[in-house]
């Protein structure tokens, strides 16, 4: 198919009514606010509903309805909405509902700022509601990325029927580049057995309710869940990693920044590298073994305290020094943030 | 004489308490249902308070929506299932407390669902706490000494959204062979509306507590037909027929 | 690699400048990003956008040195005339920018009166369009017939179709 040149939000968007999603139902918050526009003449177009919620939580209700009605569905928020969408995601979850929920992530805490930012990465990947519970997170870097990872994530919610969440961020969501889009796929509302349609004589009655109310092993089942999906469905880029001796870790717009930042490391003689978390839950634990080179981590994030620095001193077993760079609400200079690397990896030398 | 009881009622052992109204809610529901031949058709979304119990009681395929939640659910339920009748049943603390901002958007757009109100003045699963609907100077777990109307007024879901551009409201009781007769018909009229396309209705429906409000099962009747329908007038509100979304 | 700065006014038609040449260059092969400014920048009524074009992958979105500043006001030069790199190229826009202003002597300086030369065709929101042609004409990033035809298409798609553009950005093509 011909590339064409989209904005990241608009490309989600797309991209979720080409995977066969037909129903939206969502509320304005920058940076995520093209996806409610775009998709409300667009799934008009294809036959679809769109609805401009009275609030988050209406909004992923409406969702949970039409999941339990078996439609693929959609929406969209950021920070301070996506908190408010948590009650909802810990209900879908205990229902076995699929559902695919943006977060076109900004900075900082309670009403925070519009800017740029990778602010949730605590919420998106520790479960974020109440419960036992945690959602797979894909976090695409490109255009092209935010277009094919709607499709995979629709397909991970239907596979495990489970929520799954897009960790996209305002500059990734901004960004216009190339993308080459999917073809349309149809999605037929009855194909599962499990989603409310009516109950014939001879049917058992259909009930979307905590799974575990009906089935006396959910621990063992919710266990196994999760345990399928840290087996099969890690994801992450690695860049440069086979000699490095300092490796970054980031994903969204700041691998973006690091993957330029390690070659510019590299130039300078430093042996740097990256890994790029794809999946941000389950955190891809394998692409850090068998690193012969490595001395030490940095983790670099938008945000303060750098939120993903221990699931690196998790996935490294705390064998290495994990730095965190955090730049609050400004993207790192490749020059600055290589400045920083070689900085930290001195100091651990030294020790 | 000829007890019937309609197909779609389950017999599994109940968690409703003993004079609940939810009982003859369920029952006028599922009756209107088999007349009008939607047994095999009806989806209904309920909340997770008292209401959560029918999910066991009745047949149709249902969704437990989170707390306040039931009519954005069924508004989802049914923008993917249009052909088929939905409803959200649930009480006055989901619809009017929690979930008042649901309830006022689902009528402003009008959207073309059933939603059934269960008024029992408290709210009943977390042991009769005061509501938006308990009476005033009515005592309750939380309003010890009364609901002092100076500090809580008691809400008339018709004064809300009386003026609005819905199909329906209407306010029947769970209380006597009248007003029982007279809930059911407001109940087969909505899903009449819905099947005509015309929009959002709301019946609100004053039902029993014998439990939480601690009094005897025929008391207890007697005290929805005086004191609660004595504020909370039954009637139709609105009625707009056949106009069409 | 080139990378290049879109900066002026709101309102001047500077992000959808930064699209269509980033389209144009979509279309010639290249990798392209297109980022606009965002957040605080955005306050103050000043619009700016980085384009880069590659023949490889483009990882950071954001300019390191910049190798055009097309700008359309005095704020952008204000902004980002330090971080061209030697050599560079600078388009101004005469109309507004006071012709007294000094501009560092290692970048290449080009002035056009953009806002005259829209008005000459009576197309007054066609400034940005002159400048495009000037950019095309002396950036050897574009043929300069192409984008012309490119252009059109843009503004055809929206509905917008307007056959001044496309003399506006001749004239624009002609200053060097």
């Amino acid at each position: 198919m011909e590339k064409v040149l989209m904005k990241g939000n608009e490309a989600m968007a797309e991209a979720a009514l080409r995977s066969g999603c037909r129903f939206y139902s969502g509320y304005p918050i920058t940076p995520q606010t093209e996806i409610l526009e775009y998709l409300s003449w667009r799934l008009d177009e294809v036959g679809g509903t769109f609805v401009q919620a009275e609030s988050e939580l209406s909004g992923i209700n409406m969702l949970l309805g039409a999941s339990a009605a078996g439609a693929r569905v959609l929406t969209s928020s950021s920070g301070p909405g996506f908190s408010l969408k948590q009650e909802g995601i810990s209900y879908l979850v205990a229902a076995d509902l699929p559902a695919v929920i943006i977060d076109v992530m900004r900075i900082g805490t309670g009403l925070g700022d519009i800017m740029q930012g990778q602010g949730d990465y605590l919420q998106l990947t520790k479960g974020g509601g109440h419960g036992d519970y945690h959602t797979i997170v894909l976090a695409p870097n490109s255009v092209q990325e935010n277009s094919d990872m709607m499709d995979l994530a629709f397909d991970l919610a239907e596979k495990y029927r489970h929520p799954v969440l897009i960790a996209s961020d305002a500059a990734i969501g901004q960004i216009a580049e190339a993308v080459e889009l999917k073809e349309f796929r149809e999605h037929d509302r009855d194909k599962y057995e499990w989603s409310i349609k009516g109950c014939k004589k001879g049917d058992e009655q259909r009930k979307i309710q905590n799974t575990y109310y009906t089935m006396p092993s959910y621990p063992e089942y919710l266990k196994a869940k999760y345990a399928g999906m840290e087996s099969n469905e890690q994801r992450w880029e690695s860049y440069r990693v086979e000699d490095a001796e300092v490796i970054a870790v980031a994903y969204g717009i700041s691998s973006r920044v690091s993957k330029e930042a390690v070659d510019i490391a590299r130039e300078k003689g430093l042996k740097a590298g990256l890994i790029r978390p794809v999946t941000l839950w389950p955190f891809p634990v394998k692409a850090f073994a068998g690193l012969k080179s490595v001395k030490a981590f940095i983790s670099v994030e938008v945000n303060i305290l750098g939120q993903m620095a221990d699931d690196v001193r998790l996935a490294t077993q705390c064998k290495y020094p994990v730095g965190s760079y955090g730049t609050f609400y400004d993207i790192p200079d490749p020059d600055v943030l290589v400045e920083k690397i070689e900085a930290f990896y001195e100091k651990e030398r030294e020790k | 004489m000829n007890l019937k009881v309609p197909e779609s009622i389950t017999f599994a052992k109940t968690g409703f308490c003993p004079g609940c109204g939810h009982g003859i809610a369920i029952r006028l529901i599922a009756e209107v249902m088999e007349e009008m031949a939607l047994t095999e058709k009806l989806l209904a979304v309920v909340d997770v308070a008292c209401s959560s119990l029918a999910i066991d009681m009745w047949r149709f395929d249902t969704v437990m929506a989170a707390h306040g939640r039931p009519i954005p659910t069924a508004v989802g339920v049914k923008h993917i299932r249009p052909e088929n009748p939905v409803m959200a049943y649930f009480g006055d603390g989901a619809a009017y407390n929690i979930g008042m901002a649901e309830t006022v958007h689902a009528a402003l757009r009008n959207d073309n669902i059933c939603v059934f109100v269960v008024n029992n003045s408290v709210f009943g699963m977390t042991g009769g706490q005061m509501a938006a609907t308990t009476l005033p100077w009515q005592k309750t777990v939380t309003s010890p000494y009364g609901k002092d109307p100076k500090k809580y007024g008691t809400l008339d879901i018709t004064k809300v959204i009386g003026q609005m551009d819905i199909a329906y409201l209407a306010r029947g009781e769970l209380s006597g062979a009248a007003g029982i007769e007279q809930s059911k018909k407001m109940i087969k009229k909505a899903f009449e509306k819905q099947l005509a396309n015309e929009g959002f209705c709301l019946v609100e429906l004053l039902s029993e507590c014998p439990t939480n409000l601690g009094m005897a099962p025929v008391d207890m009747m007697k005290h929805v037909h005086t004191a609660m329908a004595g504020y909370f007038k039954p009637g139709e509100f609105i009625d707009k027929g056949g106009s069409g979304r | 690699m080139i990378e290049m700065v879109c900066a002026g006014f709101g309102g001047q038609g500077i992000l959808t400048s930064g699209l269509i040449l980033a389209e144009a260059g979509m279309k010639l092969g290249k990798n392209v990003s297109w980022y606009p400014s965002y957040g605080s920048e955005m306050r103050g009524g000043t619009a700016n956008c980085t384009v880069k074009f590659s023949e490889r992958e483009i990882a950071s979105p954001y300019a390191r040195q910049i190798d055009i500043l097309f700008s359309l006001n005095e704020p952008s030069i204000d902004k980002f005339e330090a971080r061209l790199k030697p050599g560079g190229l600078l388009l101004t826009n005469s109309s507004i920018v006071p012709a007294g202003r000094k501009y560092r002597d290692d970048v290449r300086v080009i002035k056009v009166p953009v806002a005259e030369i829209a008005a000459s065709y009576d197309n007054p929101r066609g400034a940005n369009i002159v400048m495009m042609g000037t950019l095309a004409a002396n950036s050897g990033l574009f043929d300069a017939d192409a984008l012309a035809r490119m252009i059109d298409e843009y503004f055809s798609k929206k509905g917008k179709q307007n056959p001044k553009n496309a003399l506006c950005f001749r004239a624009g093509a002609d200053i060097h």
